[in-house]
């Protein structure tokens, strides 16, 4: 159930995959941190992750939660980008038996969900095939 | 000079075809087929809607255009499918671009015709010289009534532009704007779906207004319809710009280039836009292009585009239109698609 | 810092108890527990539970318990971990008597988790996962852990089948449980048939939504010698964190968390993979036994699937998993389940696990774990 705060906060990263850098030891964090914790520095700058990567793994959810109820079946995988960071995202636009773990894949801006018929709309990043 | 430093389409990629729908609905396809000119339309997913398709399409205008969204000036979003009646679209498309917190965003109605509104009035701040560069986009996730005509042809795209001063890829020779209050197509508050009029749509409606706008830009621009290398028209169905193209005295050569509409329907505020886009796609250094746009209610846009030579440089740093609609497509059955469409009364 | 020992157990049956609300779920066994260790006081309580306040809207739930218990105004906490709520409320509880603070500490776990509908349900256990960057984007728990079974499957090439097998073989000792939630066995085919929740995790790979608690009493060993049951002593603790986000691992196909808990608790008490005897894990979906049975050094990496499928974690196997019936057979009332770990291993170092009594066990191990592998708590027990 968001807050319109709670999903406001995360607009940087949602909308245009912000994360930080570690200004010391290199060490990307999305989303980004307070302190790094590979070397302990709080110093970090901004940096736009890459929009390519690859698809580490996938389930197909069936049983989805609440907010999702309608989209079932879905898929959601892991994504590894160009830059060796790996994140959990929604892997759409493709047919469930061409997901395979390598396929080639650029984000894309899509709905993630809305709160009802009057609530929010939350907006995010998903994965599709290049 | 000032103009389209940048352009940009998007389509998601579930069709629909009209044998399908006619199926459910016991028409006769053939007949709408042909009568539309329209065999299949585009079909938006349940995660799509007007914001996330200017999304796309503007992120491809902006790497056309190859500038720091920071300096974009205006963001309008032009649609009849705003995903909220109250809370701007174009500032999650600000957002999302980078273009915040400098920049000043509206949100354009007018039915079929905002896109291109968002285009007259972005272009026009830009030739101000009030800001750098402005963003006019066109999309919609258009609704048609089952069983309805409109079912047939109501899709989803988008098409955005960005315009400025510097590193122009067409040039902005003239505008103009032909309206009148005309009762053609309309959608009261709190209901779900437009009403039109019949037959009344045809001849005091698209027709007066298009051939309105067309003739009165070309007089001002001292053109005449063989000057043009292409003319984009709004595009309700197949039918309706070829004809109004043939009573202007344009060619179907001239047409076909930026007529889309048989394979992916009606796209609304997209409509005209994404046949410009496609225009462009194919255009030379030195192509005069007309645009037209038409939105009931009524009214048209008109613009006059030089092509200029770094079209060639520009084109194919995003996808082309013509890619974005044929490949990788998805056909839907009609309980997919009413059920994507939220066509399908579910419990509270 | 004193020695402790478990000196009473106490659980009841599990399953959907419609007729029982969370406060009798939990003070039942509770009670079973203090006339088991022969206490008429109990100087603290330490409760886990992961979500009574979204399952029945209800938090200060330590007091509340403290309050239904009967035993006093005594100083009460509830403690969370997510899943592994019960085997962090058994470290808390061992500190305090460990320190000398208190005497005799009650440690209970407890959970109801149906009052709410499935779909609530599951978005209260998507609440161990990450919220903005897990569960925002449509993932579930059976979705991570079957992320988790694909990658292995591809890594190391562990079968479907033998997935199935362990919930098989859980069954099979469940069967023998008369407090578990579903005490009957189970066949692969039924396991491969049952319904996709999660590719490839299907239904019957899945732990069920249980009501239910569990209750051990702890106190010095000086304390347990002088009582006429056989004397079990907690000679071994581990605690472990981890990502939370399962996207933030190194290696998605193993539970560092498991790994780093495992090797404290041997270290603390000297002892090595080849010295335990029978262990109860976090079987929350069976990929999850595959993982900690590697993670715990009992098979090498990747070796786990073939553990199963050659019978080294049945009961009379080199080294029996979850002779309890598992999170599987048993039930999985969230935060109750790390102290039924506790109690199945106590009973059996007593000799009273009845038919699923693994022969000779001296040596036992729970191993208890919260979200995908965000925590994970190792007790070792032994027999004196």
């Amino acid at each position: 159930m968001p807050t319109p705060s709670r999903n406001w906060r995360e607009i940087p990263q949602r909308y245009r995959f912000e994360a930080g850098k570690c200004k010391k030891c290199g060490y990307i964090a999305f989303p980004p941190r307070v302190i790094c914790p590979e070397c302990r520095s709080r110093e970090f700058e901004t940096v736009v992750l890459p929009e390519r990567g690859k698809l580490v793994t996938h389930t197909i959810i069936r049983v989805p939660p609440h907010p999702f109820a309608d989209q079932a079946p879905y898929a959601v995988g892991i994504v590894e980008l160009e830059n060796g960071l790996k994140l959990t995202a929604q892997v759409v636009d493709i047919e469930f038996e061409q997901l395979r773990a390598g396929l080639p894949l650029r984000v894309e801006f899509r709905k993630i969900y809305q709160e009802g018929e009057a609530g929010v709309i939350c907006y995010g990043y998903k994965f599709v095939p290049v | 000079m000032e103009g389209i430093i940048g352009y940009g389409a998007y389509i998601p990629r579930n069709r629909i075809k009209v044998e399908e729908i006619a199926k459910v609905w016991g028409a006769d396809a053939p007949s709408y087929k042909k009568s539309l000119m329209l065999e299949e339309k585009s079909v938006p997913s349940p995660d799509q809607d007007t914001i996330t398709m200017s999304v796309e399409a503007s992120k491809n205008a902006v790497r056309r255009a190859r500038i720091d969204p920071r300096e974009i000036g205006a963001v309008y979003i032009g649609s009849e499918s705003h995903p909220y009646a109250v809370k701007p679209s174009g500032t999650v498309l600000a957002e999302a671009l980078g273009a915040t917190p400098e920049v000043h965003t509206a949100d354009f109605e007018f039915a079929c015709k905002a896109g291109t509104e968002g285009m007259f009035v972005a272009f026009g701040l830009v030739r101000a010289g009030l800001i750098k560069y402005g963003l006019g986009v066109g999309a919609d996730t258009s609704q048609g009534a089952p069983g309805d005509a409109l079912e047939y042809s109501a899709a989803a795209g988008a098409a955005a532009f960005l315009f400025g001063r510097e590193n122009v890829v067409a040039e902005v020779l003239n505008t103009y704007s032909y309206t009148t209050d005309t009762p053609d197509f309309w959608r009261r508050e709190y209901q779900y779906y437009p009403q039109h009029g019949g037959r009344f749509t045809g001849d005091p409606a698209y027709f007066k207004h298009i051939t309105g706008a067309a003739q009165g830009i070309m007089k001002l621009a001292g053109l005449k319809p063989s000057d043009f290398a292409y003319v984009v028209f709004h595009q309700p169905n197949g039918k309706f710009p070829m004809r109004v193209g043939e009573m202007l005295g344009f060619k179907k050569s001239q047409i076909e280039p930026g007529w889309l509409v048989p394979r992916l329907g009606n796209t609304y505020s997209g409509s005209s836009p994404l046949g410009l886009t496609a225009t462009l796609d194919i255009a030379k250094p030195g192509d005069l292009i007309l645009l037209v746009s038409y939105g009931s209610g009524a009214g048209s846009d008109g613009f006059v585009f030089k092509v200029t030579g770094l079209i060639d440089e520009v084109r194919d740093l995003a996808p082309r239109t013509r890619d974005l609609l044929e490949k990788n497509k998805r056909y839907l059955e009609y309980g997919v698609y009413a059920k994507f469409r939220q066509k399908i009364r579910k419990a509270d | 810092m004193r020695d402790v020992a478990v000196i009473g157990v106490g659980m009841t049956p599990w399953g959907e108890l419609w007729e029982k609300s969370l406060r009798t779920i939990f003070v039942e066994p509770a009670l079973v527990a203090i006339q088991d260790a022969g206490v008429d006081k109990v100087d603290s309580l330490i409760v886990g539970s992961m979500s009574s306040g979204l399952f029945i809207g209800q938090e200060h739930l330590a007091s509340l318990l403290a309050d239904y218990l009967g035993y006093g105004p005594i100083p009460a906490a509830r403690v969370e971990s997510a899943c592994a709520s019960g085997g962090l409320a058994l470290k808390m509880g061992y500190l305090e008597v460990a320190s000398g603070l208190s005497d005799v500490v009650l440690v209970g776990g407890v959970e109801k988790m149906t009052d709410v509908t499935g779909n609530e349900a599951t978005f209260a256990l998507g609440t161990a996962a990450d919220q903005e960057y897990e569960c925002f984007h449509g993932i579930t728990f059976p979705g991570l852990y079957a992320l988790m079974a694909r990658a292995h499957m591809e890594k190391y090439g562990t079968t479907r089948r033998q997935l199935a097998m362990v919930a098989v073989k859980n069954h099979l000792n469940g069967s023998k449980n008369p407090l578990a939630q579903y005490p009957f066995p189970i066949t692969v085919e039924a396991v491969l048939n049952s319904a996709l929740v999660a590719d490839p995790l299907r239904v019957l790979d899945c732990s069920p939504i249980t009501d239910g608690a569990a209750a051990v009493i702890l106190a010095p060993l000086e304390t347990a010698k002088k009582l006429k049951k056989p004397v079990v002593k907690i000679t071994g603790l581990g605690h472990a964190t981890d990502t939370i986000a399962l996207s933030g691992r190194k290696d998605i196909t193993w539970l560092e968390s498991v790994y780093l808990a495992g090797q404290q608790a041997y270290r603390m008490s000297g002892r090595k993979p080849q010295d335990i005897h029978f262990v109860e894990v976090h079987d929350c979906f069976t990929i999850a036994e595959i993982c900690v049975t590697e993670a715990l050094g009992f098979v090498d990496k990747g070796k786990g699937g073939q553990a199963v499928e050659q019978g080294l974690t049945s009961i009379g196997g080199k080294i029996p998993v979850n002779p309890s019936g598992g999170l599987k057979s048993k039930g999985h009332p969230v935060g109750a389940t790390g102290v039924a770990q506790a109690v199945e291993v106590v009973k059996q170092l007593r000799g009273e696990a009845g038919d699923r009594q693994v022969k000779g066990a001296r040596v036992g191990m729970t191993q208890n774990m919260g979200g995908s592998g965000g925590s994970c708590l190792v007790h070792i027990f032994e027999r004196q």
